[in-house]
């Protein structure tokens, strides 16, 4: 729980180091730029509160000196002078006590000041209850500045993604990109939130203390001052150490983590392989090596406070004698003493949080960096200007034209060299290979995921370096093997390519791809909610929804992945239907695993490592006796089994 | 309480230590709340009277309790982190060593998943609990109790203060804490909301471009931002007032303490070295109070996951061994059905029904048919994954209930259809069957499995790394490691499920007539889509709705079979089916 524990969390968090702490918190400095009065107004409260909270203990001693200045006058003889008593005490031999009230307010015979007390007590209170309204006023202030900059932060990173280049996506792993655009940013929302503001109010309130202690007494003050450093060095001291054993825990914990995740998940292999007993073994080895690296992690983080408080003691008693001695040599005021006592108590607290803060705000730092990262990534070039637009020739559109293009994803690695290819209205193209061909390659440039090196790809006659990226997309429908889906409803993700669809449409489109029944047996019809990952649908039914998705998108090209591993004969059988309906009329590329289409393409363009090897009709390729043709007859023959 | 049980079950052992741990906290509880008192002292008996010497001798007394302290709380903390952390890790190893005797069943009543967390999150929140129960709890009371005791010795009609201060700072902590508790949460589910989105734009990158519906993504982005932040800033908001709130309660308790307490030493009924002394008995007191709901904060998490985690060490696996096995006379590799049926509890229909087959050593029989006709089902009865609700499953001619798990899953060799290795090296992934398998055996094996060209194209071949899962190699690659698996175990049985689908069809083709050899004399069980992996078997099982609606050859079936033509004809187009 996240809640104010910040102390406590700091201690149990991994540092990250950042590669430039200066420069990154500069920069999120710089974005804070915009509240700068806020932040301002929060130092300025801050300060406020911190000298009020700090101003306490000191009017609270004046309020004791009153008690005492009347319990000593008390035991004076009434009528005589402060300066007669004292000789009077002389005379009988209390040079002690005569020395100390010396020192003191006392008017002989006279007992406490009731009033006078009230009222120092009085605005002790006001100064009190005015330092927790500044304090609050100063967090109040800090949440909102801290949740604008992070709702800004968060924007910027999510248009960031839209103008990433799809080779960003696919050169970083998901996992990564995902982390920074989540993790690294909520660990830097409670650094802001909770360290930044705690940091500043424990450093003003170790100013303020030092500087009220040496106003009140510079001697007691030294004897405190020098326990700082000794505080500062033991709590670093400690918690470098527990850090380390905090970071190992931390691994160990990954590791152990894994090997729970994959034996769980490969729960019925490590039992038909036998493997329970040796995996139950190494599982308390790991096991073992977490609880030594936890223990000595809390252990030693744990001896953090008391240190503290025993440094915080030492600190007390000094003052009590110390303080005792020069009260009873009139040096030094009862009350001066009591404030010192709490002083010394206030000051312990922001040391030990200092250390844990400054981690808190490390991580915070490294966590900043990685979404800099992000931002500073590569964008997409912009579009044209001006774009052209596409007047459809006669003849219906759905042309494409590639010429002689050149296409490199790595600038030393050829991949596709001088490919020209026609495709008329209506027609379909098949692209065929083994698993890792590098099929979607085409893909990537049909759609215009990646911008080729050199030659030219026509749009129904328009070049696409004359269109916005979305123009040439927007003739484009998809049907991928990624049968992604967003969380929301059936309805709304088969309206994901056309908004503006009416529900019958919605409900025309379904049925074309044969997903209307099934989508009717739901509890909840086209409104029920898909999950994550849709996982409350098979692979078969996401994909007939894809389907369905791409009828109604209605465009004039379509790009088909007819892959359906994982599915069942009969929804096959309805997934190529649908598919072949939705390729009536229209310019298809299909990635094709089916002989029917291979058959029938008008082109089949023949991949292997990445490459096109091979490019032709079915007839054409069958008769040269290439790849093509072993590929094709390896579907009938060689099964044995 | 579940926390309760499970506490007593898995401290039983560590009793001593919590014995000496609960003495050292009193011991500093009791040295801390003394302190006071002896500066009341020095004050009384030291400042007021002018006794220098006796203001040294209580001070060196400080001194040496102060050390005292100090070396309680050390070894304190450390039997703490010992015990807690010592629990956790035994809670942790149970948890694991139960859920490896769990049957399929067992697992997909829990669901991975969930069984990972609770293996590992549910039992770090308990640990934390544990960490934090056996310093605070233990101090929070006693400091108070002790506190209390205190106080009223130094003044007690001064105690009446604490009947308000007490009570306010409790009430004000549960109200702050009733009313942000339930915020925090709805918090975390809108990061977990925005979070989605974000994963959602990375994964459908593709989809979201093709679709040209940018504008759409950042509309639903802005919104959850929008959402968040909302709460965030009235949850903070909130929560900024808890801090300061605290501080004026004790701040001002103290100030209460000298007004009544200056007018009682005024009239003469306390000294004033207990006014000094209580103003650090109350603030102890309200300290205790502050600790104790710090821990109750944490306690309905930990409560949760002990609950979950006591489900697991509660649950005893629905299949287990027969208390006197028997062990079969023969490994042939026979897989006979007589009449089985299987269907979950309280489900309306069997999932399989009425199946009668036998597999003979040496034959290759598949199994094909739609989504939900059963193939898989069938295939986990052999393994005893499910045990057959009617009718009898023989392994090898005996009972696979009558034998144990162990024996009969040493003649069984299982590919399943999602291909799964293990974080190692290419060897210790092929080895896991048989440890003692040499390297020629598994590069047999790979060779069989079309693998050991992409295995000898890896950085160190055989000794070459493999993630967790297998992440680092194909799905294709992963599928062929996963076959050649299950060849180095050289089982009497083997089941393949639906493990080709990767594959291109002609590495599908090249493995199938390497199987042949690589299998002998084994019972090999194939289960797939594709009719192309399976026409060729001896023996093809039609699966329709659970029951078998055709037997035989490729060609039998093409005559007689119609349901086996449809899937034919489909695949394959007419031409192949005649």
């Amino acid at each position: 729980m996240s809640m104010g524990m910040g102390p406590m969390r700091g201690a149990g968090v991994p540092v990250q180091k950042s590669k430039d702490l200066r420069g990154t918190t500069r920069r999120l400095f710089g974005r804070l730029g915009p509240e700068r009065y806020k932040l301002g107004l929060a130092l300025f409260l801050g300060v406020a509160s911190v000298v009020l909270m700090v101003s306490g203990p000191q009017i609270l001693g004046n309020a004791t000196n009153v008690l005492f200045d009347g319990i000593v006058g008390k035991q004076l003889p009434a009528g005589v002078s402060k300066a007669q008593a004292i000789q009077l005490l002389r005379l009988h031999g209390h040079d002690q006590l005569a020395s100390m009230i010396s020192g003191m307010n006392v008017v002989p015979g006279v007992g406490v000041d009731i009033a006078g007390m009230g009222r120092v007590l009085g605005l002790a209170a006001l100064v009190y209850i005015g330092g927790a309204a500044f304090n609050y006023l100063q967090g109040f202030t800090m949440a909102g500045l801290t949740q604008r900059v992070m709702f800004q932060m968060r924007r910027d990173v999510e248009s960031k993604m839209s103008r990433l280049p799809l080779r960003y996506f696919d050169s970083h792993p998901h996992g990564d990109v995902l982390s920074r655009v989540t993790n690294d940013i909520d660990n830097l929302t409670t650094t802001i939130q909770q360290g930044l503001s705690q940091l500043i109010t424990s450093i003003l309130t170790i100013v303020g203390v030092m500087g009220m202690m040496f106003w009140i007494s510079p001697l007691l003050a030294l004897v405190s001052v020098i326990t700082i450093p000794l505080a500062l060095v033991v709590t670093m001291l400690i918690a470098k150490r527990s850090q380390s054993h905090f970071a190992s825990q931390w691994k160990r914990t990954g590791t152990l983590n894994g090997l729970v995740e994959e034996t769980h998940t490969g729960h019925e292999l490590v039992q038909v392989f036998g493997r329970s007993d040796a995996t139950v073994a190494e599982f308390s080895r790991q096991n073992k090596a977490l609880y030594l690296a936890s223990f000595k992690a809390q252990f030693l983080s744990g001896i953090i406070q008391p240190s503290m408080q025993f440094i915080s003691n030492i600190n007390y008693v000094t003052i009590a004698v110390l303080g005792g001695y020069r009260v009873a040599s009139g040096l030094l005021s009862l009350g001066a003493v009591t404030a010192f006592i709490q002083y010394s108590r206030q000051f312990t607290m922001p040391i030990t949080q200092i250390a844990s803060q400054m981690n808190m705000l490390q991580s915070g730092v490294a966590s900043a960096e990685r979404v800099f990262e992000f931002l500073d990534a590569s964008e997409e070039e912009p579009d044209v200007e001006l774009p052209a637009s596409i007047i459809v020739p006669d003849g219906g559109a759905g042309s494409v034209k590639l010429e002689n293009v050149h296409f490199r994803y790595e600038p030393n690695e050829p991949l596709i060299e001088d490919f020209s290819l026609v495709v008329a209205p209506g027609e379909t193209v098949a692209i065929v290979g083994p698993t890792g061909a590098g099929k979607t390659t085409i893909v990537n440039l049909l759609v215009r995921f990646y911008e080729i090196d050199s030659g030219r790809i026509l749009l129904d006659g328009v070049d696409y370096r004359d269109l916005t990226r979305d123009q040439v997309r927007s003739a484009f429908g998809m049907v991928l093997q990624d049968t992604w889906m967003f969380s929301g409803s059936i309805r709304d993700n088969i309206r994901y390519g056309r908004p503006d669809a009416t529900d019958d449409e919605v409900v025309a489109a379904a049925e074309a791809a044969h997903v209307d029944s099934f989508v009717r047996t739901l509890p909840d019809g086209y409104a029920t909610i898909l999950d994550e990952d849709a996982s409350n649908l098979s692979s078969g039914q996401k994909q007939l929804l894809t389907i369905a998705r791409a009828f109604l998108a209605d465009q004039s090209i379509l790009i088909l992945d007819e892959a359906t591993s994982n599915v069942d004969t009969r929804t096959e059988v309805l997934i190529q239907e649908a598919m072949s309906r939705l390729r009536e009329g229209r310019t298809s590329f299909v990635i094709a695993h089916r002989l029917s289409t291979i058959r029938n393409a008008d082109t089949i363009i023949v991949m292997d490592l990445g490459r096109i090897v091979e490019q032709g009709g079915h007839e054409e390729l069958m008769r040269s006796k290439g790849a093509y043709y072993s590929l094709y007859n390896s579907q009938f023959t060689g099964a044995t089994v | 309480m579940v926390l309760v049980r499970l506490l007593q079950e898995y401290l039983r052992r560590y009793a001593r230590q919590i014995a000496i741990l609960v003495v050292l906290l009193v011991a500093q509880t009791v040295g801390n709340l003394y302190l006071p008192n002896l500066n009341a002292d020095i004050i009384n008996k030291g400042v007021v009277v002018g006794n220098l010497h006796y203001i040294l001798r209580t001070g060196e007394w400080m001194l040496v309790l102060t050390l005292l302290i100090a070396l309680c709380a050390v070894v304190a903390i450390y039997w703490a982190s010992r015990v807690a952390m010592g629990a956790g890790a035994d809670i942790r190893e149970a948890v694991f060593t139960r859920v490896q005797g769990f049957s399929a069943r067992d697992m997909n009543t829990f669901g991975t998943a969930s069984l990972i967390t609770r293996n590992t999150n549910d039992i770090q929140q308990i640990q934390l609990f544990l960490q934090m129960a056996l310093t605070m709890m233990v101090i929070a009371p006693i400091m108070c109790f002790g506190g209390i005791v205190m106080a009223l010795h130094e003044g007690a009609q001064l105690s009446t203060l604490l009947l308000v201060a007490v009570p306010v700072m409790g009430v004000f902590i549960g109200v702050v804490m009733v009313k942000v508790v339930p915020q925090f949460r709805s918090m975390q589910t809108k990061i977990d909301r925005i979070n989605e989105v974000l994963r959602e734009q990375i994964t459908g990158v593709r989809v979201i471009r093709a679709f040209v519906r940018n504008e759409f993504e950042a509309e639903r982005f802005a919104a959850a931002n929008s959402d968040l932040t909302e709460t965030a800033l009235s949850v903070n908001r909130v929560f900024a007032l808890m801090l300061p709130m605290m501080m004026a309660i004790l701040n001002l308790s103290s100030v209460a303490v000298i007004w009544f307490g200056g007018r009682l030493v005024s009239e003469g009924s306390m000294p004033i070295g207990n006014l000094t002394a209580f103003l650090t008995y109350i603030l102890q007191i309200l300290l205790s109070v502050m600790m104790a709901v710090m821990v109750a904060i944490l306690l309905p998490r930990a409560a949760a996951s002990a609950e979950r985690v006591m489900e697991v060490l509660d649950t005893t696996p629905v299949i287990s061994d027969v208390p006197s096995p028997v062990a079969p006379s023969e490994l042939s590799g026979q897989v006979r059905f007589e009449d089985v049926s299987f269907e979950y509890p309280g489900s309306e229909r069997a999932i399989v029904e009425g199946l009668t087959f036998t597999l003979e050593p040496g034959a290759t029989s598949a199994i094909i048919g739609g989504t939900g006709s059963g193939k898989t089902t069938l295939l986990n009865l052999i393994p005893r994954f499910f045990d057959a609700t009617e009718g009898h499953v023989f392994v090898n001619n005996v009972d696979v209930r009558d034998q144990a798990r162990e024996v009969l899953w040493s003649s069984l060799g299982i590919v399943p259809q999602a291909a799964y290795l293990f974080n190692g090296t290419v060897a210790s992934n092929l080895r896991f069957g048989r440890a003692d398998a040499t390297d020629e055996e598994l590069w047999r094996a790979l060779e069989i499995a079309q693998a050991s060209d992409f295995v000898l194209a890896m950085p160190g071949g055989l000794d070459a790394r493999i993630d967790q899962g297998g992440t680092n190699v194909s799905g294709g690659q992963r599928q062929r490691l996963s076959i050649a698996r299950s060849l180095v175990k050289q089982p009497s049985v083997y089941l393949f499920d639906d493990c080709f689908s990767a594959l291109d069809a002609a590495t599908d083709a090249r493995l199938r007539a390497a199987l042949k050899t690589g299998t002998g004399n084994s019972s090999v069980v194939i289960v797939a889509q594709r009719v192309s992996t399976i026409m060729h078997a001896d023996q093809i099982i039609v699966l329709d709705n659970g029951g078998i609606v055709g037997m035989g050859t490729h060609a039998e079936l093409l005559t007689r079979c119609d349901p086996y033509r449809e899937i034919v004809v489909s695949q394959l187009g007419e031409d192949a089916a005649r």
